[in-house]
Protein backbone atom coordinates (compact mmCIF):
# COMPACT_ATOMS: atom_id res chain seq x y z
CA UNK A 1 0.00 0.00 0.00
CA UNK A 2 1.37 3.49 -0.63
CA UNK A 3 0.54 5.82 2.01
CA UNK A 4 1.88 9.87 1.74
CA UNK A 5 4.74 11.44 3.31
CA UNK A 6 2.11 13.55 5.30
CA UNK A 7 -1.07 14.99 5.09
CA UNK A 8 -2.42 17.92 3.85
CA UNK A 9 -0.02 18.76 1.11
CA UNK A 10 -1.00 16.78 -1.75
CA UNK A 11 -3.90 15.39 -2.92
CA UNK A 12 -4.03 11.40 -2.45
CA UNK A 13 -4.83 8.87 -3.61
CA UNK A 14 -5.40 10.47 -7.16
CA UNK A 15 -4.89 9.81 -10.41
CA UNK A 16 -4.28 13.59 -10.87
CA UNK A 17 -2.25 14.34 -7.64
CA UNK A 18 -1.96 18.58 -6.89
CA UNK A 19 -0.12 20.06 -4.19
CA UNK A 20 -2.92 21.97 -1.53
CA UNK A 21 -1.46 25.51 -1.05
CA UNK A 22 -3.35 28.37 0.40
CA UNK A 23 -5.18 31.55 -1.68
CA UNK A 24 -5.03 35.27 -0.21
CA UNK A 25 -8.80 36.28 -0.12
CA UNK A 26 -7.73 39.98 0.25
CA UNK A 27 -4.88 40.07 -2.37
CA UNK A 28 -4.62 36.71 -4.37
CA UNK A 29 -1.25 35.64 -3.13
CA UNK A 30 -0.69 32.20 -3.38
CA UNK A 31 1.21 30.20 -0.85
CA UNK A 32 2.44 26.65 -0.18
CA UNK A 33 1.96 24.82 2.03
CA UNK A 34 -0.86 25.50 3.19
CA UNK A 35 -1.03 29.01 5.95
CA UNK A 36 -3.02 30.73 7.76
CA UNK A 37 -1.77 34.88 7.34
CA UNK A 38 -0.33 36.20 3.92
CA UNK A 39 3.37 37.57 4.06
CA UNK A 40 2.57 39.79 1.15
CA UNK A 41 -0.40 42.23 2.71
CA UNK A 42 -0.94 40.75 6.26
CA UNK A 43 -3.88 39.64 5.92
CA UNK A 44 -5.27 36.61 7.79
CA UNK A 45 -8.17 36.03 5.68
CA UNK A 46 -7.07 32.60 3.42
CA UNK A 47 -8.57 29.53 1.67
CA UNK A 48 -7.52 26.67 0.52
CA UNK A 49 -6.80 25.66 -2.51
CA UNK A 50 -5.33 23.03 -5.26
CA UNK A 51 -2.77 24.58 -7.37
CA UNK A 52 -1.80 24.03 -10.88
CA UNK A 53 0.30 20.45 -11.98
CA UNK A 54 2.03 22.13 -14.49
CA UNK A 55 4.60 25.04 -14.35
CA UNK A 56 7.62 25.96 -15.55
CA UNK A 57 11.56 25.02 -14.40
CA UNK A 58 12.47 28.05 -12.64
CA UNK A 59 16.12 26.66 -11.20
CA UNK A 60 17.49 23.57 -9.98
CA UNK A 61 20.64 22.27 -8.14
CA UNK A 62 21.11 18.10 -7.66
CA UNK A 63 21.92 17.06 -4.07
CA UNK A 64 25.13 15.00 -4.52
CA UNK A 65 25.31 13.52 -0.90
CA UNK A 66 22.85 11.57 1.71
CA UNK A 67 21.08 14.36 3.27
CA UNK A 68 21.36 13.57 7.31
CA UNK A 69 18.67 11.56 8.22
CA UNK A 70 16.70 12.22 10.60
CA UNK A 71 14.97 14.46 9.13
CA UNK A 72 15.40 12.16 5.34
CA UNK A 73 13.42 9.40 5.19
CA UNK A 74 14.64 8.26 2.02
CA UNK A 75 17.99 6.51 1.33
CA UNK A 76 21.36 7.42 3.35
CA UNK A 77 23.74 4.61 2.57
CA UNK A 78 26.54 6.05 0.72
CA UNK A 79 27.07 2.82 -1.18
CA UNK A 80 23.47 3.27 -2.80
CA UNK A 81 22.41 6.92 -2.58
CA UNK A 82 21.24 7.90 -5.74
CA UNK A 83 21.69 11.83 -6.51
CA UNK A 84 18.86 13.78 -7.48
CA UNK A 85 17.37 17.06 -8.50
CA UNK A 86 15.49 19.41 -6.08
CA UNK A 87 14.27 22.63 -8.02
CA UNK A 88 11.70 25.48 -8.23
CA UNK A 89 8.67 25.14 -10.17
CA UNK A 90 6.92 28.24 -11.15
CA UNK A 91 3.45 27.65 -11.48
CA UNK A 92 1.56 30.37 -13.52
CA UNK A 93 0.03 32.73 -12.07
CA UNK A 94 0.58 31.22 -8.62
CA UNK A 95 3.23 30.49 -6.84
CA UNK A 96 7.16 28.99 -7.02
CA UNK A 97 7.44 25.41 -5.70
CA UNK A 98 10.33 23.93 -4.03
CA UNK A 99 10.24 20.02 -5.23
CA UNK A 100 12.13 17.12 -5.70
CA UNK A 101 12.95 16.53 -9.74
CA UNK A 102 12.73 13.37 -11.20
CA UNK A 103 15.86 14.26 -13.02
CA UNK A 104 19.29 14.34 -11.62
CA UNK A 105 21.25 15.20 -14.56
CA UNK A 106 22.82 18.83 -15.89
CA UNK A 107 22.14 18.43 -18.92
CA UNK A 108 18.48 17.15 -19.04
CA UNK A 109 17.97 20.26 -16.85
CA UNK A 110 17.32 23.82 -18.37
CA UNK A 111 15.75 26.54 -16.88
CA UNK A 112 12.44 27.45 -18.17
CA UNK A 113 11.55 23.54 -19.52
CA UNK A 114 8.03 22.46 -19.39
CA UNK A 115 7.42 20.33 -15.56
CA UNK A 116 4.29 18.48 -14.17
CA UNK A 117 3.67 16.87 -10.66
CA UNK A 118 4.15 13.45 -10.30
CA UNK A 119 4.63 10.84 -6.66
CA UNK A 120 7.63 9.12 -6.28
CA UNK A 121 8.44 6.99 -3.76
CA UNK A 122 10.74 7.86 -0.87
CA UNK A 123 11.12 4.50 1.52
CA UNK A 124 9.08 1.76 3.36
CA UNK A 125 7.68 1.95 6.19
CA UNK A 126 7.56 -0.57 9.53
CA UNK A 127 4.80 -1.62 8.47
CA UNK A 128 5.89 -2.71 4.77
CA UNK A 129 3.85 0.33 3.40
CA UNK A 130 5.56 2.45 0.35
CA UNK A 131 5.88 5.89 1.62
CA UNK A 132 5.61 8.40 -1.55
CA UNK A 133 6.30 12.13 -1.86
CA UNK A 134 5.90 14.60 -4.62
CA UNK A 135 8.17 15.54 -7.46
CA UNK A 136 8.10 17.59 -11.16
CA UNK A 137 9.02 15.68 -13.55
CA UNK A 138 10.24 16.90 -17.56
CA UNK A 139 6.88 17.23 -19.83
CA UNK A 140 7.99 14.65 -22.62
CA UNK A 141 9.05 16.34 -25.49
CA UNK A 142 9.93 19.74 -23.65
CA UNK A 143 12.49 21.69 -24.50
CA UNK A 144 13.32 25.14 -23.08
CA UNK B 1 23.98 61.91 20.59
CA UNK B 2 20.81 61.64 17.93
CA UNK B 3 22.89 61.92 14.38
CA UNK B 4 23.18 58.87 12.79
CA UNK B 5 26.85 59.83 11.39
CA UNK B 6 28.53 60.13 14.98
CA UNK B 7 30.78 58.16 15.62
CA UNK B 8 30.15 57.88 19.24
CA UNK B 9 30.82 54.47 19.86
CA UNK B 10 34.05 52.31 19.41
CA UNK B 11 35.83 48.90 19.63
CA UNK B 12 38.80 48.99 21.99
CA UNK B 13 39.68 45.49 22.25
CA UNK B 14 39.21 42.54 19.86
CA UNK B 15 39.70 38.69 21.01
CA UNK B 16 39.25 35.38 19.20
CA UNK B 17 39.83 31.77 20.22
CA UNK B 18 41.20 29.61 16.73
CA UNK B 19 38.40 28.51 14.67
CA UNK B 20 38.86 24.87 13.08
CA UNK B 21 38.15 21.49 15.62
CA UNK B 22 39.28 21.14 19.00
CA UNK B 23 38.70 18.10 20.49
CA UNK B 24 37.80 18.27 24.14
CA UNK B 25 37.24 22.04 23.92
CA UNK B 26 34.18 23.24 24.84
CA UNK B 27 32.49 25.74 22.96
CA UNK B 28 31.67 27.87 25.62
CA UNK B 29 35.52 27.67 26.91
CA UNK B 30 36.04 28.77 23.51
CA UNK B 31 34.49 32.16 24.10
CA UNK B 32 35.40 32.55 27.24
CA UNK B 33 39.00 32.37 26.14
CA UNK B 34 37.79 34.98 23.31
CA UNK B 35 36.68 36.91 26.41
CA UNK B 36 39.66 36.84 27.89
CA UNK B 37 41.65 37.74 25.39
CA UNK B 38 39.54 40.89 24.40
CA UNK B 39 40.22 42.09 27.82
CA UNK B 40 44.08 41.64 27.70
CA UNK B 41 43.89 43.57 24.37
CA UNK B 42 41.69 46.27 25.69
CA UNK B 43 43.69 46.12 29.53
CA UNK B 44 40.58 46.17 31.13
CA UNK B 45 39.75 43.21 33.67
CA UNK B 46 36.39 41.29 33.76
CA UNK B 47 35.04 43.78 36.48
CA UNK B 48 34.71 46.82 34.11
CA UNK B 49 32.39 44.92 31.88
CA UNK B 50 29.75 46.34 32.68
CA UNK B 51 27.25 44.52 30.47
CA UNK B 52 27.41 41.44 27.38
CA UNK B 53 25.43 40.31 24.77
CA UNK B 54 26.54 36.93 24.17
CA UNK B 55 25.30 34.57 21.20
CA UNK B 56 25.80 30.56 20.57
CA UNK B 57 23.55 28.16 18.09
CA UNK B 58 24.99 25.00 19.33
CA UNK B 59 27.19 25.23 22.45
CA UNK B 60 25.10 26.37 25.47
CA UNK B 61 23.27 29.68 26.91
CA UNK B 62 26.06 32.26 26.70
CA UNK B 63 25.26 34.03 30.19
CA UNK B 64 26.11 30.49 32.03
CA UNK B 65 29.69 31.78 30.75
CA UNK B 66 30.09 33.65 34.07
CA UNK B 67 30.57 30.83 36.21
CA UNK B 68 34.27 30.56 34.33
CA UNK B 69 34.84 34.25 34.01
CA UNK B 70 33.46 35.31 37.20
CA UNK B 71 30.32 36.37 38.97
CA UNK B 72 30.28 40.44 38.99
CA UNK B 73 26.30 40.55 38.38
CA UNK B 74 26.63 42.44 35.00
CA UNK B 75 23.93 42.62 32.94
CA UNK B 76 24.15 39.58 30.64
CA UNK B 77 21.69 38.78 27.73
CA UNK B 78 21.79 36.05 25.55
CA UNK B 79 21.39 36.70 21.46
CA UNK B 80 19.66 33.83 19.19
CA UNK B 81 19.28 35.43 15.66
CA UNK B 82 20.30 32.00 12.92
CA UNK B 83 22.90 32.75 11.45
CA UNK B 84 22.90 37.01 12.06
CA UNK B 85 23.69 35.71 16.40
CA UNK B 86 27.02 37.22 16.16
CA UNK B 87 25.80 40.26 14.16
CA UNK B 88 22.40 40.67 16.47
CA UNK B 89 25.35 40.50 19.53
CA UNK B 90 27.10 43.60 18.54
CA UNK B 91 24.33 45.58 17.04
CA UNK B 92 22.66 45.39 20.73
CA UNK B 93 25.72 46.13 22.50
CA UNK B 94 26.37 48.93 19.95
CA UNK B 95 22.98 50.46 21.09
CA UNK B 96 22.94 49.92 24.68
CA UNK B 97 26.18 52.31 24.61
CA UNK B 98 24.43 54.73 21.91
CA UNK B 99 21.66 54.60 23.99
CA UNK B 100 23.64 55.66 27.09
CA UNK B 101 22.75 53.17 29.35
CA UNK B 102 26.00 51.98 29.79
CA UNK B 103 29.76 52.64 29.15
CA UNK B 104 31.82 49.76 28.75
CA UNK B 105 30.60 46.55 27.00
CA UNK B 106 31.25 43.25 25.22
CA UNK B 107 29.41 41.39 22.21
CA UNK B 108 30.85 37.66 22.32
CA UNK B 109 29.63 34.61 19.92
CA UNK B 110 30.94 31.07 19.89
CA UNK B 111 29.77 27.53 18.69
CA UNK B 112 30.66 24.03 18.09
CA UNK B 113 29.14 22.65 15.82
CA UNK B 114 28.86 18.32 14.67
CA UNK B 115 30.47 17.45 11.60
CA UNK B 116 28.38 18.02 8.01
CA UNK B 117 26.17 20.15 6.50
CA UNK B 118 23.72 21.84 9.40
CA UNK B 119 21.11 19.47 10.27
CA UNK B 120 17.84 21.68 9.69
CA UNK B 121 14.90 21.41 12.91
CA UNK B 122 12.71 21.50 10.59
CA UNK B 123 9.81 22.27 13.40
CA UNK B 124 11.78 25.45 14.79
CA UNK B 125 12.06 26.46 11.46
CA UNK B 126 8.50 26.54 11.13
CA UNK B 127 8.60 23.95 8.56
CA UNK B 128 6.25 20.84 8.43
CA UNK B 129 8.50 17.58 9.32
CA UNK B 130 7.39 16.06 5.46
CA UNK B 131 9.93 18.79 4.13
CA UNK B 132 13.18 17.35 5.37
CA UNK B 133 11.91 13.78 5.00
CA UNK B 134 11.32 14.48 1.72
CA UNK B 135 14.53 15.15 0.57
CA UNK B 136 14.41 19.23 0.78
CA UNK B 137 15.32 21.68 4.23
CA UNK B 138 19.08 21.66 3.45
CA UNK B 139 20.84 25.16 2.90
CA UNK B 140 23.25 23.87 1.06
CA UNK B 141 20.31 23.17 -1.89
CA UNK B 142 19.50 26.64 -2.08
CA UNK B 143 22.57 27.86 -2.33
CA UNK B 144 23.03 25.57 -5.45
CA UNK B 145 19.74 26.70 -6.78
CA UNK B 146 20.73 30.71 -6.17
CA UNK B 147 23.25 30.50 -8.15
CA UNK B 148 22.82 28.54 -10.42
CA UNK B 149 20.07 30.76 -11.69
CA UNK B 150 22.52 33.42 -11.29
CA UNK B 151 25.23 32.19 -12.82
CA UNK B 152 22.93 32.10 -16.10
CA UNK B 153 21.41 35.78 -15.89
CA UNK B 154 24.34 37.14 -15.19
CA UNK B 155 27.03 34.87 -17.59
CA UNK B 156 29.53 33.79 -14.32
CA UNK B 157 31.60 31.14 -15.24
CA UNK B 158 32.53 27.66 -12.85
CA UNK B 159 36.17 29.02 -12.94
CA UNK B 160 35.20 32.23 -11.34
CA UNK B 161 33.45 30.20 -8.67
CA UNK B 162 36.46 28.21 -7.97
CA UNK B 163 38.50 31.35 -8.00
CA UNK B 164 36.35 32.61 -5.03
CA UNK B 165 37.62 29.43 -3.15
CA UNK B 166 41.15 29.55 -4.49
CA UNK B 167 41.84 33.29 -2.59
CA UNK B 168 39.96 32.09 0.24
CA UNK B 169 42.49 29.40 0.88
CA UNK B 170 45.19 31.60 -0.12
CA UNK B 171 44.43 34.60 2.27
CA UNK B 172 43.12 31.46 5.07
CA UNK B 173 46.94 30.34 4.51
CA UNK B 174 48.38 33.18 5.96
CA UNK B 175 45.86 33.43 8.91
CA UNK B 176 47.31 31.89 12.27
CA UNK B 177 44.21 31.50 13.24
CA UNK B 178 42.39 30.11 10.68
CA UNK B 179 40.90 26.58 10.49
CA UNK B 180 42.09 25.67 6.61
CA UNK B 181 45.39 26.73 6.07
CA UNK B 182 46.36 24.82 3.04
CA UNK B 183 46.10 27.15 -0.60
CA UNK B 184 44.39 25.29 -3.30
CA UNK B 185 44.37 25.77 -6.77
CA UNK B 186 41.25 26.75 -8.82
CA UNK B 187 41.65 23.12 -10.81
CA UNK B 188 41.59 21.93 -7.07
CA UNK B 189 38.29 23.14 -6.74
CA UNK B 190 36.54 22.21 -9.36
CA UNK B 191 37.54 18.49 -10.00
CA UNK B 192 36.18 18.36 -5.86
CA UNK B 193 33.19 15.91 -5.34
CA UNK B 194 29.98 17.75 -6.55
CA UNK B 195 27.79 18.66 -3.67
CA UNK B 196 25.25 20.63 -4.73
CA UNK B 197 25.20 21.64 -8.33
CA UNK B 198 26.99 23.79 -9.51
CA UNK B 199 28.83 24.13 -6.51
CA UNK B 200 31.66 21.38 -5.18
CA UNK B 201 32.96 20.41 -1.54
CA UNK B 202 35.56 23.11 -2.13
CA UNK B 203 33.13 25.79 -2.71
CA UNK B 204 31.15 25.25 0.49
CA UNK B 205 32.43 26.10 4.02
CA UNK B 206 31.69 23.77 6.55
CA UNK B 207 29.87 23.95 10.60
CA UNK B 208 33.32 24.62 12.79
CA UNK B 209 34.28 25.89 16.21
CA UNK B 210 35.37 28.80 17.21
CA UNK B 211 35.04 32.04 19.43
CA UNK B 212 35.30 35.83 19.25
CA UNK B 213 34.43 38.96 21.86
CA UNK B 214 34.82 42.36 21.24
CA UNK B 215 34.59 45.25 23.87
CA UNK B 216 33.05 48.43 22.65
CA UNK B 217 32.71 51.52 24.68
CA UNK B 218 31.59 55.57 24.63
CA UNK B 219 33.76 56.87 21.73
CA UNK B 220 35.17 59.60 23.80
CA UNK B 221 36.45 56.92 26.47
CA UNK B 222 38.21 55.15 23.50
CA UNK B 223 41.83 56.30 24.09
CA UNK B 224 41.49 55.17 27.85
CA UNK B 225 42.03 51.98 26.32
CA UNK B 226 43.27 51.78 23.26
CA UNK B 227 45.62 53.95 20.96
CA UNK B 228 43.95 52.85 17.96
CA UNK B 229 40.43 52.76 18.52
CA UNK B 230 38.03 51.50 16.02
CA UNK B 231 35.01 53.60 15.44
CA UNK B 232 31.44 51.74 14.50
CA UNK B 233 30.12 53.68 11.70
CA UNK B 234 26.83 52.00 11.29
CA UNK B 235 25.03 48.28 12.77
CA UNK B 236 22.33 47.01 10.99
CA UNK B 237 20.25 43.92 11.02
CA UNK B 238 17.40 43.12 8.34
CA UNK B 239 14.66 40.39 8.00
CA UNK B 240 13.40 39.40 4.21
CA UNK B 241 10.69 41.21 2.25
CA UNK B 242 7.95 39.73 0.34
CA UNK B 243 9.28 37.97 -2.77
CA UNK B 244 12.99 37.69 -1.92
CA UNK B 245 14.97 34.42 -2.47
CA UNK B 246 15.84 32.73 0.94
CA UNK B 247 16.80 29.60 2.47
CA UNK B 248 14.52 27.09 3.47
CA UNK B 249 11.76 28.44 1.66
CA UNK B 250 9.14 25.65 0.19
CA UNK B 251 7.64 28.11 -1.46
CA UNK B 252 8.79 31.97 -3.12
CA UNK B 253 5.94 34.05 -4.69
CA UNK B 254 6.08 35.14 -8.41
CA UNK B 255 6.79 38.62 -7.46
CA UNK B 256 10.63 39.45 -6.53
CA UNK B 257 12.23 41.97 -4.44
CA UNK B 258 15.90 42.13 -3.85
CA UNK B 259 16.57 40.44 -0.12
CA UNK B 260 17.37 41.54 2.92
CA UNK B 261 21.11 42.18 2.03
CA UNK B 262 20.28 45.00 -0.16
CA UNK B 263 17.97 46.82 2.28
CA UNK B 264 20.52 46.20 5.57
CA UNK B 265 23.42 47.52 3.01
CA UNK B 266 21.82 50.33 1.88
CA UNK B 267 20.41 51.26 5.76
CA UNK B 268 23.75 50.77 6.78
CA UNK B 269 25.57 53.29 4.36
CA UNK B 270 22.91 55.95 4.78
CA UNK B 271 23.36 55.85 8.96
CA UNK B 272 27.14 55.92 8.33
CA UNK B 273 26.98 59.08 5.32
CA UNK B 274 29.56 56.44 3.60
CA UNK B 275 29.06 54.83 0.23
CA UNK B 276 30.40 51.35 -1.48
CA UNK B 277 33.04 53.57 -3.33
CA UNK B 278 34.32 54.68 0.43
CA UNK B 279 34.88 51.17 1.75
CA UNK B 280 38.90 49.70 1.69
CA UNK B 281 38.24 46.30 3.11
CA UNK B 282 35.16 44.20 2.95
CA UNK B 283 34.40 40.70 4.89
CA UNK B 284 31.36 39.49 3.13
CA UNK B 285 29.73 36.08 3.78
CA UNK B 286 30.64 33.60 1.86
CA UNK B 287 28.58 29.89 2.89
CA UNK B 288 29.79 29.24 -0.38
CA UNK B 289 32.04 30.79 -2.88
CA UNK B 290 28.60 31.60 -5.02
CA UNK B 291 27.49 33.85 -2.30
CA UNK B 292 30.58 36.24 -2.02
CA UNK B 293 29.85 36.44 -5.70
CA UNK B 294 26.54 37.94 -5.24
CA UNK B 295 26.60 39.43 -1.79
CA UNK B 296 29.70 41.83 -3.84
CA UNK B 297 26.92 43.28 -6.20
CA UNK B 298 23.87 43.08 -3.41
CA UNK B 299 26.11 45.35 -1.14
CA UNK B 300 26.11 47.34 -3.84
CA UNK B 301 30.26 47.30 -4.78
CA UNK B 302 29.13 46.08 -8.58
CA UNK B 303 26.46 45.51 -10.87
CA UNK B 304 25.34 41.85 -11.66
CA UNK B 305 27.87 40.45 -14.02
CA UNK B 306 30.72 42.40 -12.94
CA UNK B 307 31.71 39.41 -10.39
CA UNK B 308 33.07 37.65 -13.67
CA UNK B 309 35.30 40.19 -14.70
CA UNK B 310 36.07 41.42 -10.91
CA UNK B 311 37.49 38.00 -9.60
CA UNK B 312 39.34 37.13 -13.18
CA UNK B 313 41.64 39.86 -12.45
CA UNK B 314 42.19 39.30 -9.01
CA UNK B 315 40.48 42.79 -8.26
CA UNK B 316 39.25 41.25 -4.71
CA UNK B 317 42.66 39.79 -3.71
CA UNK B 318 44.71 41.47 -0.51
CA UNK B 319 46.97 43.44 -3.44
CA UNK B 320 43.51 44.52 -5.43
CA UNK B 321 41.26 47.32 -5.83
CA UNK B 322 38.69 45.88 -3.27
CA UNK B 323 40.00 42.95 -0.56
CA UNK B 324 37.02 40.86 0.33
CA UNK B 325 37.20 38.13 2.96
CA UNK B 326 40.92 38.47 3.75
CA UNK B 327 41.24 36.20 6.53
CA UNK B 328 39.70 33.21 4.21
CA UNK B 329 36.48 33.81 5.04
CA UNK B 330 33.64 31.20 5.97
CA UNK B 331 35.42 29.07 3.22
CA UNK B 332 38.82 28.99 5.32
CA UNK B 333 37.52 29.26 8.90
CA UNK B 334 34.30 27.88 8.74
CA UNK B 335 30.78 28.83 10.23
CA UNK B 336 30.82 28.37 14.46
CA UNK B 337 27.35 30.26 14.27
CA UNK B 338 27.53 32.28 16.98
CA UNK B 339 30.79 33.36 15.97
CA UNK B 340 31.12 34.24 12.39
CA UNK B 341 29.75 37.40 12.05
CA UNK B 342 31.71 39.38 14.92
CA UNK B 343 34.88 36.99 13.52
CA UNK B 344 34.54 39.70 10.01
CA UNK B 345 34.31 42.46 12.55
CA UNK B 346 37.61 41.26 14.23
CA UNK B 347 39.26 41.13 10.92
CA UNK B 348 38.62 44.51 9.94
CA UNK B 349 39.65 45.63 13.03
CA UNK B 350 43.17 44.63 12.20
CA UNK B 351 43.21 45.62 9.16
CA UNK B 352 42.21 48.68 10.23
CA UNK B 353 45.36 48.87 12.96
CA UNK B 354 47.12 47.99 11.07
CA UNK B 355 47.78 44.78 12.43
CA UNK B 356 47.37 42.36 9.79
CA UNK B 357 50.75 40.83 9.59
CA UNK B 358 50.87 38.86 5.95
CA UNK B 359 47.53 39.55 5.17
CA UNK B 360 47.69 42.90 5.89
CA UNK B 361 45.94 45.14 2.71
CA UNK B 362 48.40 47.34 1.41
CA UNK B 363 45.74 50.27 0.10
CA UNK B 364 46.63 52.14 3.97
CA UNK B 365 42.33 50.78 5.06
CA UNK B 366 40.90 53.66 6.70
CA UNK B 367 36.75 52.42 6.17
CA UNK B 368 36.19 48.75 6.80
CA UNK B 369 32.50 46.91 5.92
CA UNK B 370 31.22 43.32 7.06
CA UNK B 371 28.15 41.29 5.85
CA UNK B 372 26.56 38.31 7.04
CA UNK B 373 23.91 36.36 5.80
CA UNK B 374 21.78 33.01 6.92
CA UNK B 375 18.68 31.13 7.34
CA UNK B 376 15.70 32.23 7.25
CA UNK B 377 16.21 35.19 5.31
CA UNK B 378 18.07 37.81 7.74
CA UNK B 379 21.69 39.70 6.67
CA UNK B 380 23.42 41.98 8.70
CA UNK B 381 25.97 44.59 8.01
CA UNK B 382 28.52 47.17 10.00
CA UNK B 383 31.05 49.60 8.45
CA UNK B 384 33.74 50.89 10.93
CA UNK B 385 36.26 53.40 10.40
CA UNK B 386 39.07 54.47 11.91
ZN1 LIG C 1 -2.76 38.86 0.86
Amino acid sequence: MQVPVTEGVFTWPSDEPRLIGSKCLECGNHMFPVQSGCPRCTAANTEQVELSRRGTLWTWTIQGFPPKAPPYMGNTDPATFEAFGVGYVELPGEVKVETRLTVADPEQLNIGMEMEMVIVPLTTDDDGNEVVTFAFAPVEGSQS
Amino acid sequence: MSSVSSDDVAIVGIGMHEFGRHPGVSGMEQGAIAVRRACVDAGVSWQDIQFAFGGSAAAGAPDTMVSQLGLTGLQFINVANGCATGGSALISAYNMIKAGAYDLGIAVGFDKHERGAFRVNTKSSGLGDWYGASGMALTTQFFGMKINRYMQENNISHSTLAKVSEKAFHNGSLNPMAWRRKPLSEAEVLESAMLSYPLTQYMFCSPGEGGVALILCRADQAHKYSDKPIFLRSAVVRSRRFGSFEVLAPSLSIEHNAGPTVDASQAAFEAAGLGPEDIDVAQLQDTESGAEIMHMAENGFCEHGEQEHMLQMGETQIGGRLPINTDGGCLANGEPIGASGLRQVYENVLQLRGDAGARQVPNDPKVAYTHVYGAPGISGVTILSR
